[in-house]
């Protein structure tokens, strides 16, 4: 019992099967999930199930990187809201040229995430060596980048709003013609089973870790922790890439000043939920990619019920602290020990009798 | 131990942080892009109007700007376009700009134009208070203050003119364009902007009203997507899961707007003019237009951001000697229907 209770994946399990055990109460429905065509006369599939796993993707994606810059830096990028428009606004520019409103797109979607791509490991680079080399706190390294990031972003269109007709590039935000779950989910879960891959067949998970854990000793142990931590946060890079090609493709457009809005808070939160440690050190991967998901599962739930606008901030903060609370490893280690405790009393008072 | 728990008291207040910022961000209309207090004295503009402007005095007129970011939003980009243009050096003017959402950058910037001896400082203030002093000073100094786009909370005699929007009645505008519509019955799916935004006051209290005074006015969900396009289809498309009908939608800007009709393209749910939903958007931006001119939409609100020609014939009235009657001037804002729209509208109006 306890060994589950203490396995950090229970935390976020848990906190989902809560949340999903609340809306069976309330209203079953919310799993149904029905078979529907589109405007384009495409097979999908609609439910909140699919919208929580549609809409959870580019979190998903977050977190991975978000985890791993945690785990090496002990501090959290709060940057990568903006550097979503940054990239997302490179991937149109490309994607356009100099025709804001193309009929046919000037490049390849390819050719267009991948500059995006550079573009985004190129600043998740800068970010990383601020933290690694010049040793500043990756929160106040990444706020360079969180305040100039939008203008950033803008400033790459020239302020314009590129829109692009092509349905070829909504797929990667909406669904491909004939597969009627959303792409957005599938591009989630390769990301995750590329990480699970890296982190199984390479020792980039043991060396970030140690690297979080003990700075000097993992020096010692010939890990090169300035490579480390500049690493993981160019893996966000990459996260950030991928979360802002399914951005930029749902609307198949741009708003500079509101796209991916504090998804860096979500993001961080994900991790949190987790059970990881903000203060770096070891972590666990699958926990904040769940976490990630029971954010989303809260987002659909409370739109689902009619909760008033100008409350559902609220709503939100008290569910998050309570889970961010049960999550903490303090928190966990406090109450695996008072189970002990009670087990210790139940004992004695069975050998008394 | 004690990092644990430094990292719950940070995570936790990070909780804390994300809810502050949401009702921090109210005032500020749109949403937050970065500050920058930037000097565009455009070095060209400032050498050169001596020896060019037609102006009849022989003089240019020395104005200070005092604006908000130009990337906020596209309003905010088509205002400062539109400023720059009328305040160039050929209509007479010798103009400087100075850009933050930040109050306080704000404020510094106007006291470093009443030293530099502007003739007109007109402002776009971040927020509504805090500007007596340095008002008091400018017009100890003898400069004119005009405001545009946003009202201060100060003593009317500080400033000449007031030129804004009336959000109150941008929002009775598209509810009477609705109630015209003579539907049976409105089931409205309302998507709000940031709440307590001046524009999110004015278009959801007009609705508000009507939906308390009609029987026949139902409000399907009415929900915040805080100016943000996928959070309204994540709203509609919610709606749309819970098998709720509906026949409007009454979103507060065209981003949201958008965002709705994403979720009803995604659910094959027809929309716009004689179709199964009505769709509404407010600001008129050029690609909104369009689809109204496509008739995928049904109704654009504007929201007028080309005050410059009024604080024109302001100045320009100050300058002959003349006085301003009506301190507050409210401008013609238009509401576009999509059977009515044309493309000369399209090119006019669009932002």
């Amino acid at each position: 019992m306890s060994k589950i209770f203490k396995n950090q994946i229970f935390i976020p399990v848990a906190a989902l099967l809560l949340l999903m055990l609340f809306n069976l109460v309330i209203d079953p429905s919310f799993f149904k999930i029905s078979m529907g065509v589109n405007s384009a006369g495409n097979p999908v599939l609609s439910g909140y199930l699919i919208t929580i796993i549609n809409n959870g993707s580019e979190l998903a994606i977050l977190a991975i990187g978000m985890t791993l810059v945690t785990a090496a830096s002990g501090g959290q990028d709060i940057s990568v809201g903006a550097a979503i428009a940054i990239a997302g606004s490179t991937m149109l520019r490309v994607l356009c040229g100099t025709n804001t409103r193309p009929d046919t797109l000037s490049t390849p979607i390819f050719v267009a995430f991948i500059v995006g791509c550079l573009v985004a490991m190129a600043f998740g680079a800068f970010n990383g060596v601020l933290v690694s080399i010049f040793k500043i706190q990756p929160m106040v390294a990444t706020l360079i980048l969180y305040t100039a990031g939008r203008s950033i972003a803008a400033w790459i269109n020239n302020n314009e709003l590129p829109i692009i007709s092509d349905p070829k590039f909504g797929y990667y935000g909406g669904f491909i013609p004939g597969i009627p779950i959303p792409t957005p989910f599938f591009i989630a879960m390769a990301c995750v089973i590329i990480i699970f891959l890296v982190l199984k067949f390479t020792n980039l998970g043991l060396y970030t870790q140690a690297v979080g854990i003990n700075e000097s000793s993992s020096r010692l142990n010939g890990i090169n922790p300035v490579f480390i931590k500049w690493l993981t946060f160019v893996i966000l890079g990459a996260c950030v890439a991928v979360a802002a090609l399914i951005k930029v493709s749902r609307l198949s457009s741009i708003n500079y000043s509101v796209i991916a809005k504090d998804i860096e808070m979500d993001a961080i939160l994900a991790v949190a939920l987790g059970g990881n440690a903000l203060s770096g050190g070891k972590f666990n991967m699958a926990a904040s990619i769940i976490g990630a998901f029971v954010i989303q599962t809260l987002t659909t739930t409370l739109f689902k019920y009619n909760v008033p606008s100008d409350a559902l901030p609220a709503y939100k903060a008290i569910v998050v602290i309570a889970l961010v609370v049960f999550s903490a490893p303090t928190f966990r280690e406090a109450v695996s020990k008072f189970v002990k405790n009670i087990k210790g009393g139940k004992n004695k008072e069975v050998a008394n009798v | 131990m004690k990092k644990k728990v430094l990292a719950m008291v940070l995570a936790t207040a990070m909780v804390l942080g994300l809810t502050a910022c949401g009702s921090a961000a109210a005032p500020a209309a749109e949403a937050p892009a970065a500050e920058a207090v930037e000097e565009a004295p455009a070095a060209d503009t400032a050498e050169a109007p001596a020896a060019e402007a037609p102006a009849a005095s022989g003089e240019a007129i020395k104005v200070g700007i005092i604006n908000n970011d130009p990337n906020e939003s596209g309003y905010r980009t088509a205002n400062d376009k539109d400023l720059k243009a009328t305040f160039s050096a050929e209509n007479g003017y010798d103009a400087q700009f100075a850009y933050s959402l930040k109050n306080d950058e704000q404020i510094a910037a106007a006291q470093k134009f009443i030293q530099d001896g502007v003739d007109y400082l007109l402002l776009s203030a971040a927020d509504t208070s805090g500007w007596d002093s340095v008002l008091k000073d400018a017009q100890d100094a003898g400069i004119q203050v005009i405001l545009f786009d946003r009202t201060i909370d100060a003593d009317p005699s500080l400033y000449a003119a007031s030129i804004v929007s009336d959000m109150d009645k941008e929002g009775q505008t598209a509810v009477d364009w609705l109630a015209g519509q003579n539907l049976d019955e409105y089931n409205v799916i309302h998507i709000q902007g940031v709440m307590g935004s001046a524009a999110q006051k004015g278009r959801s209290g007009a609705l508000d009203a009507k939906v308390a005074a009609e029987a026949n006015w139902n409000i399907v969900k009415q929900q915040t997507a805080e100016w943000n396009a996928e959070n309204a289809q994540q709203i509609v498309q919610s709606v749309i899961d819970a098998g709720t009908p509906f026949n409007v939608i009454y979103a507060e800007n065209d981003d949201m707007a958008k965002g709705a009709v994403a979720a009803l393209d995604a659910a094959n749910i027809s929309h716009g003019v004689g179709k199964d939903v009505i769709v509404m958007g407010f600001d008129c931006n050029k690609w909104a237009l369009e689809e109204l001119l496509a008739q995928n939409w049904n109704y654009d609100g504007q929201c007028n951001p080309f005050q410059s020609s009024y604080i024109d014939t302001v100045i320009k009235t100050l300058q002959s000697g003349g006085t301003i009657a009506e301190k507050t001037i409210i401008m013609d804002e238009k509401g576009f229907d999509a059977s009515t729209i044309t493309q000369a509208d399209v090119d006019q109006y669009g932002i």
